[in-house]
Order: C-alpha cells, then structure tokens, then sequence
C-alpha cells in the first residue's frame, strides 16, 4: 500500500496517507481539514479544538478483528446530551476500510452496507421498530440527535461542516449491530457487531496514568 | 511518531476543588467523567464543564458509607477495576422501603462494569451489547438472549437515594427508573428505563467472600440473607444425579437380591392333602408327621393352598420341635370371595418362619372355618431355607430417602427464591429487614 504524500496548503507540512483511498484528511500541525482533488489537496475548513477525550484509541492504533489486521486512521467526533462518542475509522490490511465505535468504552465493529430493504424516513423512527436484515431481527434501541463535534485524520468521504445530525442505533439479540445514519439523504446503513476490547488486539493504544493496557 | 502531537503520549487522572466546600473532588474516570460527587459536601458537580457547576446540592436523608470505598481496586473477571462510584437505591412497596448498594467500576480499555449488593448478597453487572428478544415461560414472561432464556422476576421504579463518586452519566438524588429483572441463576438479565431510552445489562451472582478476596477489604464480607433473585440454587444439578444414584442403587441391590434368592437351598421338606368338614363336631387340630430340618439356623416356610370358594379358612399352627418341645406359633387366615365385580383375596398363603434351628419337627394344625360351609380341601407344604426379602425392601425404602430429601429441598430454595418476586403468594410476607 503506498502512502501518498503531498504538502498541506495552508501550512506546507507533510501530509502522509495510510490509506491510499483517503477522501479527505487533517492536517496534524495546523488542523486544516483537507480534501484531495484529481491534482491536489484543497482546505475547505479547520478543525476546531477537539474536546479532551478518553477513549483509549487514537489515530496508528492498530488492531486485529475477524483475523484480519487494521490500522486506525481517522476519527469523527460526536457529542450528545449523555455524552460523546467516538467513530474511528479503521483500514484492514485487504485495503477495506470499516468503524469502530467506542462509546463510554463500549465497542461496535461495523461496514458500510447495501440496505437489504428500505431505510425508513427520519420522522418515522420509532424505537422498537424492526426490520429483518440478513436473517437477523434487528429493532431500534435508541434514536439520538447529536452534534458534530468534529474529525481528525483521513475519511473514506468528505465529512465537515456538520451540524445536528440524527441516528438510529439498532440491536439483535445475538449481539449483531446496526446505525442508521442520516447525514445523507438516501440515509446510510452501517451493519457489525459488538466487541469486547480483549477481541480486538490493540497494540498502540492510549496510556492512562496508573493503569496498564 | 506524528500522533504524538495529537495525542499526549500518557492522559492524566483531574481533580478539582469543589465549588460549594473547597475540598479537593479526585477524578479517577478521567474525560468520562460527566458528574462527580462531592465527598465533602455531597453537592453534584458537572465535571465536563470548567467551572465544575453544582448541579444539585446533598438532597439525601443521611450519609451512606460504601462497604467497598471508593478507589478500591480489584481485579474481577481477570480485568483490574476502580470503584469510582456508589449509589444507593431504593423501592418503595406497599409502606416498606427496599434498598440497594450499586458500585460503579472503571478500568479505561475494558470499560464500565457494576456491583451491586442487596442484603449480603452481590452480582457482577455489565452493560449487555445485545437487545433481548421477549418470549414466554410457561405461564410467565420472558426474555432471550444468546441462546438463553431468562424469566420474567419483578419490575419496580427504582429511585437514587444517595450518591458519591463520579459518573460517565448524568445522575441527581431523585432519579426514577423503570426496571425489570429477568432470571437464569446465576445470570439475571435487567432492564432500565428513563426517558423513553431503554439500557439491558446481564448480572452474575457473586460471592461477597470472592469481593473481600478480590478487593483486599478488611474483615468479611457480610453474611447473605435470605435467598436472592439470581442466587444459584446449591441443589441445581445434584436432584437428577440423586435419583440416578438411586437407580443406580436400586439395580445393584436388586442384583444383591437375586444372588441372595438362588444361594438360598429352599427345599421341600414337608406336603400333604386335606380337606376340613366344619360341620364335624369332633376335634379339628390334628399333627402332622415328622419332618427334618437341616443345616445352619435357617427360614421355614408353611405353605397353604386351598381350594375356597366364596369362603375363608384360618388356620392356628404350631411348628414343634419333637425332641426340646420348643413351639413356633403363628397362625395364618386365608379368604378368597369373588362375583361380577371382581374379586377379594386369595386361594393361597403363606407364614415365614426366620431362623429355625435344625432339627426333627411336626406342625400342630388347627383349622377354623365358617360353620355354613362345606368341605375345605387344602393342601400344607413346608419348605426349608426360603429367600426372604423384607431387609431389601427395607433398603429401597431407606435408598428413597436421599434423592427425595434433595427434591423437597431445592423446591423449597425456589420457593423463598420466587417469594421476593412479583409472583410471591399473596399472603406471604416475611421481609422488610435490612430497610432504614
């Protein structure tokens, strides 16, 4: 896998990709968010200070699920009223990339994935509401508006500038995963499951102070 | 590396001073922390802003001292945990007031884990990731999930009584929820519901002594009460291995049983034909002719076959011992009565005699029977050396004892389990203890 470089062009640091299907991107020195273009890297916004957070990932955390190796590579920040949580992007090393969630340290492992029947429209979530995707059931656990609080790293797709935004999380009772995610409109379908932390072999991780990983 | 900049190579634990008392507020849940408790002044502080606002001053009746403090480490499941927070909470019922001990643990890669204690009694809890399926029980409701299927116990509003520490979540004295705990001992599944959101998390009884253990706490843990939702039975799986053995037993004893039946000489020593006229005035007892008993002190079996009709006999015996005259008496009625609804009794009998010396013998007979009668024919054999087999019955009888001993006592564990319940019998009510 080759590592693009270019320079940013707002500060003319080095910008390096890890994943070379990369949309968009962050720069590490001054925080210009960075979209790639056919010749070259276009700011289109900055990243505001990204609220402390103690989630033990962070961007070069590296991992192994299903056998299959990956790399952490970017993030998307979000806040609610209960919180915030942590999308992290993640590359496996087929070149495929997936999420990882981690919220309140809880772990969700999930893909991008073709609906296999219509998503319902935004007003017509309700929790509860159940849908039989793949020969699972899967029904609605929660429906959270949330705030963008923003990104950091490289994305899969330009993702900035967001502002309320609506999910829909969905639940089996063999531990499979599902978001609906409204930022898009036909809205997007994110399938996976729930992980324990010791499932996924992170080297790279966070220190605390006073604890070990 | 280049996430060094991002990301401080090592996140420090926070304290702060609390804007009610001053005194210093210790952070152990580092950003995940959203309210933390004074334990000072008891104020609920709003950690995730600068300025630690109180979001509510000590609303509770009095101070509750966690039995596990907070800061504690132990490891559980093979994970290090922090107790970094404590509720108490409480159900009112009827007039009574129940209330209950939760921990909140931290370790910051494995996450967030609870303890809870009622009355001595403790459950590991986690935040299930899975959403339970509902189904039914029997007559009672129920959920599933993995694979297992956990029955419907007892729903309650639960109400925070009192808080310290810190928590990843909002959290005031006063806060209601809805629960329900659903059973599988050891696990218990809950649910909690507040503001429409709706949280599972799966329970696993625990031992207070493994806590104690885990924990380095002084002392012991407090003796259990009473037998607790998810408490696993101590009979669970020995009542159907105790009926095994008992099978078990029963065909080793039916084997002993045989052996003892085909060792035995059970020989004929003794027949002969008669028939009794009632009618006759002239004496009815009458001897036999002398037969030989033989071998070791051994049983002695009169045999008695009749040909009754609608008719009974009874018969007064005496096994005498010619030479020492010593006299077994016994005496033995036989009855047989039949017509188009059945029939009652038997044409046949017979009297055991147990450990007979050797010897010569004769039987003294005396027969009895209805005076309206005719002829009695009847035939007496005597046999030598007959199995017996009252001590085995005796033992089946003393081998039933352990199986349904355990039986009667897991029912009665289930029992005062389902009597905390909502399916408790209506009559019954023998808590209330450990209230304040």
């Amino acid at each position: 896998m080759s590592a693009p470089a270019a320079n940013c062009p707002s500060c003319g640091a080095p910008v390096t990709f890890r994943w070379s299907s990369a949309v968009q991107t962050t720069c590490e020195f001054c925080h210009s968010i960075l979209v790639r273009t056919d010749v070259d890297l276009k700011k289109v916004g900055e990243v505001a200070d990204l609220p402390a957070d103690a989630s033990p990932i962070q961007i070069g955390t590296e991992g192994v699920y299903q056998n299959k190796g990956f790399v952490v590579v970017g993030r998307i920040l979000y806040e609610y009223e209960q919180g915030g949580w942590n999308e992290w992007h993640v590359v496996f090393n087929d070149g495929t990339s997936g999420w990882l969630a981690d919220a309140q340290l809880e772990y969700d492992v999930s893909w991008l994935t073709q609906p296999p029947s219509a998503l319902p429209a935004e007003g017509d979530l309700a929790t509860g509401g159940e849908f039989a995707w793949n020969g699972q059931t899967y029904r609605i656990t929660s429906i959270t508006k949330t705030r963008y609080k923003g990104v950091q790293g490289e994305l899969p797709f330009e993702y900035w500038d967001k502002t309320d935004l609506q999910f829909a999380d969905l639940r089996t009772s063999g531990g499979e995963f599902a978001t609906i995610d409204y930022s898009e409109n036909p809205p997007l379908l994110f399938l996976g499951r729930a992980v324990d932390f010791d499932d996924l072999h992170f080297k790279n991780v966070r220190l605390f102070e006073g604890w070990s990983a | 590396m280049s996430s060094t900049l991002v990301s401080p190579p090592m996140v420090k634990a926070r304290s702060l001073a609390c804007p009610n008392c001053g005194a210093p507020v210790e952070l152990r849940g580092f950003a995940h922390t959203l309210n933390a408790v004074c334990p000072n002044c008891l104020s609920v502080l709003d950690a995730s802003s600068p300025e630690f606002q109180v979001l509510q001053t000590f609303q509770g009746k009095q101070r509750v001292q966690p039995k596990i403090p907070l800061g504690s480490r132990g490891q559980l499941a093979g994970t290090t945990f922090e107790v970094i927070g404590f509720q108490q909470r409480e159900v009112v019922s009827d007039e009574d007031v129940f209330c209950w001990d939760e921990y909140l643990l931290f370790n910051p890669y494995r996450g967030f884990r609870y303890l809870t204690e009622y009355q001595g009694h403790w459950t590991f809890v986690r935040v299930l990731s899975a959403l339970p399926e509902p189904t039914r029980s029997g007559s009672k409701a129920a959920v599933r999930a993995a694979g297992r299927t956990y029955v419907h116990f007892d729903s309650m509003t639960a109400k925070t009584s009192f808080v310290v520490g810190e928590f990843p979540w909002q959290v005031r004295v006063g806060d209601a929820a809805e629960c329900q705990d659903f059973i599988s001992p050891p696990y218990m599944l809950s649910s909690e519901a507040t503001d429409g959101e709706v949280t599972w998390s799966l329970a696993e009884y625990t031992d207070g002594s493994k806590l104690w253990q885990a924990f380095k706490l002084p002392g012991s843990a407090p003796a259990a009460y009473g037998v607790f939702a998810n408490q696993p039975s101590p009979y669970t799986g020995k009542v159907g291995p105790a009926w095994r053995t008992w099978l078990w037993l029963n065909v080793a004893l039916f084997a002993i049983m045989m052996l003892f039946s085909v060792s035995r000489a059970n020989r004929q020593v003794f027949a002969e034909n008669y028939t009794y006229y009632s009618g006759h005035s002239t004496e009815a007892a009458f001897v036999t002719p002398t037969f030989e008993l033989t071998g070791r002190d051994s049983s002695v079996e009169v045999g008695i076959h009749t040909d009754l009709d609608n008719n009974w006999i009874y018969f007064s015996f005496a096994l005498i011992n010619e030479d020492s005259g010593q006299a077994y008496d016994f005496g033995r009625e036989v009855s047989y009565y039949h017509d188009s609804d059945g029939t009652e009794g038997g044409r046949n009998n017979s009297v055991v005699i147990p450990a007979v010396p050797a010897g010569k013998y004769y039987l003294r007979v005396e027969p009895e029977t209805s005076p309206s009668a005719a002829a009695v024919g009847y035939q007496l054999a005597v046999r030598r050396d007959v199995p017996t087999y009252t001590l085995f019955w005796i033992a089946a009888a003393l081998l039933l004892i352990p199986p349904i001993l355990k039986s009667v006592r897991s029912a009665g564990f289930e029992t005062r389990r389902w009597r905390e319940s909502d399916y408790a019998p209506a009559a019954s009510s023998d808590s209330g203890g450990g209230d304040d």
